[in-house]
């Protein structure tokens, strides 16, 4: 047995000798959102309710509701682990998922919640025909929420490996059963309302564990960030490459290509996510949720600048060879840094390592309840009410068609969590952003903002973008043909970029532009003009 | 607390009819509203894209002029990435204030005429 693997069984088993402690900490966060999620649920009376949680949060609620909601495992477990192993390049993550938020503010964010009601459907299906354009609307949502919980699920995996041991695959599934289990409660019964108030909850607990271990680690190098940089470079056994970009993107041609991809599907794909959108529905205008947006991008930021600390700083404290031992694609760095800032032998080293597991656990929970909402309200308010039932379903109907729909995204999730056990969750998720950019941002783009648009438009941009981007996955080296890959032991990968946004993404835009012109029926004019000055001005917004 | 606050005013006003929307969205106070959203917004996109792309491709082909170190284990690559944040910052409340002072007012206006029936 290796010293690595030692460490690793140290840091499971000093878990198991606290495990009262982590137990404790969790069943605190379940119970108190629990707790929430109930008295939301006796207030979620109708549909405006259940969807965007009545209306009335304030713009500050809201940011921070939104933050909760977009800083999810792949921001915290992720980052932390693609800085700590890859040094500078790991970094383009938080610099992609930042800027993206100006894609938001700029173009989307405003006009979406002075257009639509419930779900991002509405807006692309507004001056279309409603039943073809609902239906791909909710298949896109559906599966762009599928890739992100496959992220978080791979998340709460590795959190249960480090905490119960590498082995215990019973205490995996109890686990994810048990994510997949609240998130339906949560997504049911508090609907929209009940989501908000976790995701501020959850929102606050990870600003205040990223903020602690970020002070902890500065205080290490007397907050001479030069010196943290400086002993990451040297422990990572890279030198200055490891504060230098290409150490995981720069080996080939290939490579470098796959970085562009990435660092295009990152900064596209915001704006095109459904249970983001769906947050500015939360707020009672287009100016609160402009603001909304300041407010995330302020905490967003403050978040990601602090992924800094936590990369490097595992780089720094931690040898290589424990983070790769724990977790292939180092999702494990976080929580090990917390081990490692207490001391791997003493009991602060294990409140520490429970406390930001806890938190970790907090942030994929709140994540999963908010994609469990978005690809639910799209079901059943899309596809259910106006596409099955044609607009003649009643209030009642459609959200019990939402809860029903929780429970069955609940269980398919719970099933493909353990498909992506060792991919980084920051790659992983960077696939659901590179989805939602090459099917949705093309399609919402063109709706808002392009007068010629049409409903043969709008299907070719959503189908066209929505299948190349998941075709491309399907025979990346992400799902095949790799050690890290879903499944590793076949090799059926001819597409070489693990991201497929350079691609996918220009052709959904290419698909939106080549099915308008080549469109025999006339755009809908007038339903252009109300929608237009609706989405400038909130004329008439609900 | 927020949740229990009493829905929105807006829903009791009346939404104009579809020639309405026509007639507004040809009028010039229209035109003037959505030429100082597009002209700010659309250059704008582009270039905080450009600038973003930017440190992309210089961090993929321009490896030595990133790593050069600037102070201490300070190199380009580290400050450009952070120079990344702070054009976000800036960008988001420049935009926040030209939408505060030049289209709210305006939105503003058309709205209440539109839902005031007048």
């Amino acid at each position: 047995m290796s010293p690595a693997i030692t460490q690793v069984q140290l840091a499971a088993n000093e878990a198991s000798e606290h495990r009262p402690l982590i137990i404790t900490l969790f069943a605190l966060f379940v119970v108190a959102t629990l707790g929430i999620t109930v008295w939301a649920g006796r207030q979620t009376k109708d549909a405006a309710d259940f969807y965007a949680g009545g209306r009335q949060f304030s713009a500050f609620q809201n940011g921070l509701a939104v933050s909760g909601d977009y800083m999810s495992a792949a921001s915290f477990l992720g980052i932390a682990g693609a800085i700590a192993l890859f040094g500078y390049d790991g970094f383009l993550y938080s610099i992609g998922f930042l800027v993206a938020w100006l894609v938001a503010l700029l173009l989307v964010a405003e006009p979406l919640r002075n257009s639509g009601r419930y779900t991002m459907g509405d807006v692309l299906a507004y001056r279309m025909r409603q039943r073809p354009v609902r239906t791909a609307a909710g298949t896109s949502t559906i599966v762009v929420s599928i890739f992100y919980l496959l992220a978080q699920m791979a998340g709460a995996g590795v959190l249960v490996s480090l905490l119960l041991g590498i082995t215990s695959d019973a205490g995996k599934v109890l686990i994810v059963a048990l994510v997949g289990v609240l998130m339906i409660v949560y997504v049911s019964i508090g609907g929209m309302k009940g989501t908000t108030w976790v995701q501020m909850v959850k929102a606050v607990l990870l600003i205040g564990g990223t903020l602690l271990i970020t002070f902890l680690v500065l205080l290490k190098f007397n907050f001479n960030i030069s010196d943290l940089l400086g002993k990451a470079a040297d422990n990572s056994g890279h030198g200055a490459a490891f504060l230098e970009p290409g150490l995981q993107y720069g080996a080939t041609g290939t490579t470098k290509l796959d970085f562009i991809s990435l660092g295009v599907a990152l900064v596209l794909g915001t704006a095109g996510l459904p249970h983001i959108l769906i947050r500015f529905y939360t707020v009672p205008n287009a100016k609160a949720a402009r603001k909304s947006v300041n407010w995330a991008i302020g905490i967003i930021g403050g978040f990601y600048l602090m992924t800094i600390a936590l990369g490097f700083g595992a780089a720094a404290l931690i040898s290589r060879d424990e983070i790769i031992a724990s977790n292939p694609s180092g999702n494990t760095a976080a929580p090990l840094l917390a081990l490692h800032l207490g001391g791997v032998d003493s009991t602060w080293g294990a409140i520490l390592l429970a406390t930001i597991s806890a938190v970790a656990f907090a942030t994929i929970l709140a994540v999963v309840a908010g994609l469990t909402l978005a690809s639910s309200s799209s079901f059943a308010h899309d596809i259910y009410a106006n596409v099955i039932r044609k607009g003649k379903a009643t209030e009642k109907e459609e959200m019990r068609a939402a809860r029903w729909a929780t429970v069955l995204i609940g269980i398919v999730s719970i099933a493909l969590g353990a498909l992506a056990r060792d991919l980084n969750v920051a790659g992983l998720v960077a696939l659901a952003f590179a989805v939602a950019a090459s099917a949705n941002l093309p399609t919402i783009l063109y709706s808002l903002f392009w007068k010629r648009f049409t409903t043969q438009g709008a299907l070719w941009s959503i189908y066209g973008g929505l299948v190349v981007a998941v075709g491309l996955v399907l025979f990346s080296p992400v799902v095949s043909g790799d050690p890290t890959a879903m499944f590793p032991d076949v090799d059926f990968s001819w597409f070489p970029l693990k991201n497929p946004g350079l691609i996918s993404i220009p052709f959904g835009f290419l698909m939106g532009w080549l099915g308008t012109v080549l469109s025999k029926e006339e755009p809908d004019a007038k339903k252009y003009a109300e929608l237009e000055v609706r989405s400038l001005t909130g004329t008439g917004a609900h | 607390m927020a949740a229990e606050a009493p829905p929105p005013s807006t829903e009791q006003h009346k939404l104009p009819t579809p020639e309405e929307f026509t007639e507004v969205q040809e009028s010039a106070e229209f035109g003037e509203l959505r030429r100082s959203h597009r002209s700010f917004a659309f250059p704008l996109t582009v270039a905080f894209i450009a600038w973003y792309l930017l440190y992309v491709l210089l961090s993929n082909y321009a490896g030595g002029f990133m790593g050069t170190e600037l102070f201490g284990n300070i190199n380009v690559a580290f400050v450009f990435g952070v120079l990344q944040f702070v054009t976000t910052f800036l960008i988001a409340w420049w935009y926040s204030r030209h939408a505060a002072t030049k289209l709210d007012p305006k939105a503003e206006a058309i709205k209440t005429r539109m839902e005031g029936g007048a």
